[in-house]
């Protein structure tokens, strides 16, 4: 996408740039996570950032990281919309799926040993395993540190669809380290 | 409350996203409940263990370039060609999408902040702070503007203006190196009474005038103002009226300098 003529005011680039730029490394972050593609997430945040410094003007705060990954995020459910096989993005799922069971027995006390500490790469591919849209929800929250209300506003649900749906991503994350941590024994 | 609200809840405890009355009774339902019990501390287990671990990307130099190319310079010149992203499908959807759903959750709110600006006034006020330290104040002494000027000389890509203010009541008492934003920046130290002012000067592509804003940061004045190709932070523990009376008279001496 080409930046319109009208769009090349020196002025705005450099408040854009300095205002937007910064956050380079964390909107490639949620990019990975939410597409789980290299290649694609580089797209992606090229065309967010594009996108964000067209509607720059309009930008009113409070926070720019939010306000990007709510582009952000279009941007890649553009992208899932393409990929037809893959899994439907989180507004489109069943409601069942928000139902899904959640695998939460404890494991059995009190003889349970410490929690298992993995390498970052695991870690990585554990949250990559979980279903949209728990794992954007749990990204937003564990790895970008966003506030339930931020979560809610850049994926476009209500504060209490947040809390649920990341106790569900939890509980899914909780089984797969517990299963992994079997695995690797 | 029954262990299934339990288990939804006990994740806004252990995020701190609770207000004082429900934060209260799910605890009350963990201390009795050895289910609920166990399970928050295998979840906060497992949030710490991920805070330990890296699982950041990073973004590609060539990424950087590309965004950086995509955009228009800040030196006004001849547009780039946009690089074009490798899936035309991406452009094509709708922005407006995005914008009303900001706008229908309340993200769109009242104040007009830029994020960066507020870390770099961050920034210049801890740079202040740690001026005041014993024997952090300067790196030249000296009360005459034509002994601080040269000294800036090849420490810095720009020479900050040393003006003698004090005659308007505002002592030059030197000059020092310091480092905001990651870059050298100077400061140029002034004293009125027994209140320190440090004149930070920056070099910025923007060679447009933006006129002096004043804000409060930990208890310091900051007034923030651009001129000339330099962006200006003075920073003080003076009140925003005395402060202010600096910068003008900063300004119209700077003004009488240039066409004098």
């Amino acid at each position: 996408m080409a930046v319109r003529a009208s769009d090349d005011d020196p002025e705005k680039a450099r408040r854009f740039r300095e205002a937007a730029l910064p956050y380079l490394d964390e909107a490639y972050t949620l990019a990975r996570y939410l597409l789980r593609d290299a290649a694609d997430a580089e797209d992606a945040v090229q065309e967010c950032y594009l996108r964000a410094y067209k509607h720059f003007d309009s930008y009113r705060g409070p926070a720019m990281k939010p306000w990007l990954f709510a582009i952000l995020r279009n941007v890649c459910r553009a992208e899932f919309a393409r990929r037809k096989s893959a899994p439907a993005p989180s507004d489109d799922l069943p409601e069942t799926a928000e139902q899904a069971p959640m695998w939460n027995e404890p494991t059995e006390t009190p003889e349970r040993q410490l929690l298992r500490r993995f390498d970052g790469d695991t870690v990585r591919k554990l949250i990559a395993a979980l279903a949209e849209p728990f794992r954007e929800t749990f990204v937003l929250r564990e790895i970008q540190n966003l506030s339930y209300r931020e979560i809610a506003d850049v994926a476009a649900v209500p504060v209490g669809t947040v809390m649920s749906r990341l106790a569900r991503a939890r509980a899914m994350l909780r089984s797969a380290w517990l299963a992994e941590q079997e695995r690797v024994k | 409350m029954t262990c299934e609200e339990a288990e939804v809840l006990l994740h806004a405890l252990i995020d701190g996203e609770l207000d004082a009355g429900h934060a209260r009774e799910v605890e009350a339902h963990i201390e009795g409940c050895a289910h609920c019990a166990a399970l928050t501390t295998e979840y906060r287990e497992i949030r710490q263990a991920m805070a330990e671990t890296d699982l950041q990307y990073k973004a590609s130099p060539a990424l950087r370039r590309r965004i950086e190319e995509a955009l228009p310079q800040a030196q006004p010149r001849p547009l780039p060609q946009a690089v074009p992203s490798r899936r035309a499908v991406l452009r094509g959807f709708a922005m407006g999408s995005a914008v009303s759903a900001i706008a229908a959750t309340g993200l769109v709110a009242i104040v007009l902040r830029n994020d960066d600006e507020q870390r770099v006034e961050a920034e210049v006020v801890s740079a202040h702070l740690r001026s005041l330290q014993a024997g952090h104040l300067t790196d030249v002494i000296s009360t005459d503007q034509h002994t601080v000027k040269p000294w800036f000389n090849g420490k810095l890509d720009v020479s900050p203006p040393v003006i003698d203010l004090t005659a308007q009541g505002f002592t030059l008492i030197g000059g020092r190196l310091d480092y905001v934003d990651a870059r050298a920046i100077g400061a140029v130290v002034y004293k009125r009474r027994q209140h320190v002012i440090n004149l930070f000067v920056a070099q910025t592509a923007d060679t447009e005038r933006r006129a002096a804003k004043t804000n409060t940061l930990q208890g310091f004045n900051i007034r923030r103002w651009s001129d000339r190709g330099l962006n200006y932070w003075a920073v003080s523990d003076l009140g925003a009226d005395e402060l202010a009376e600096f910068g003008e008279k900063f300004e119209t001496a700077m003004r009488a300098n240039k066409e004098g």
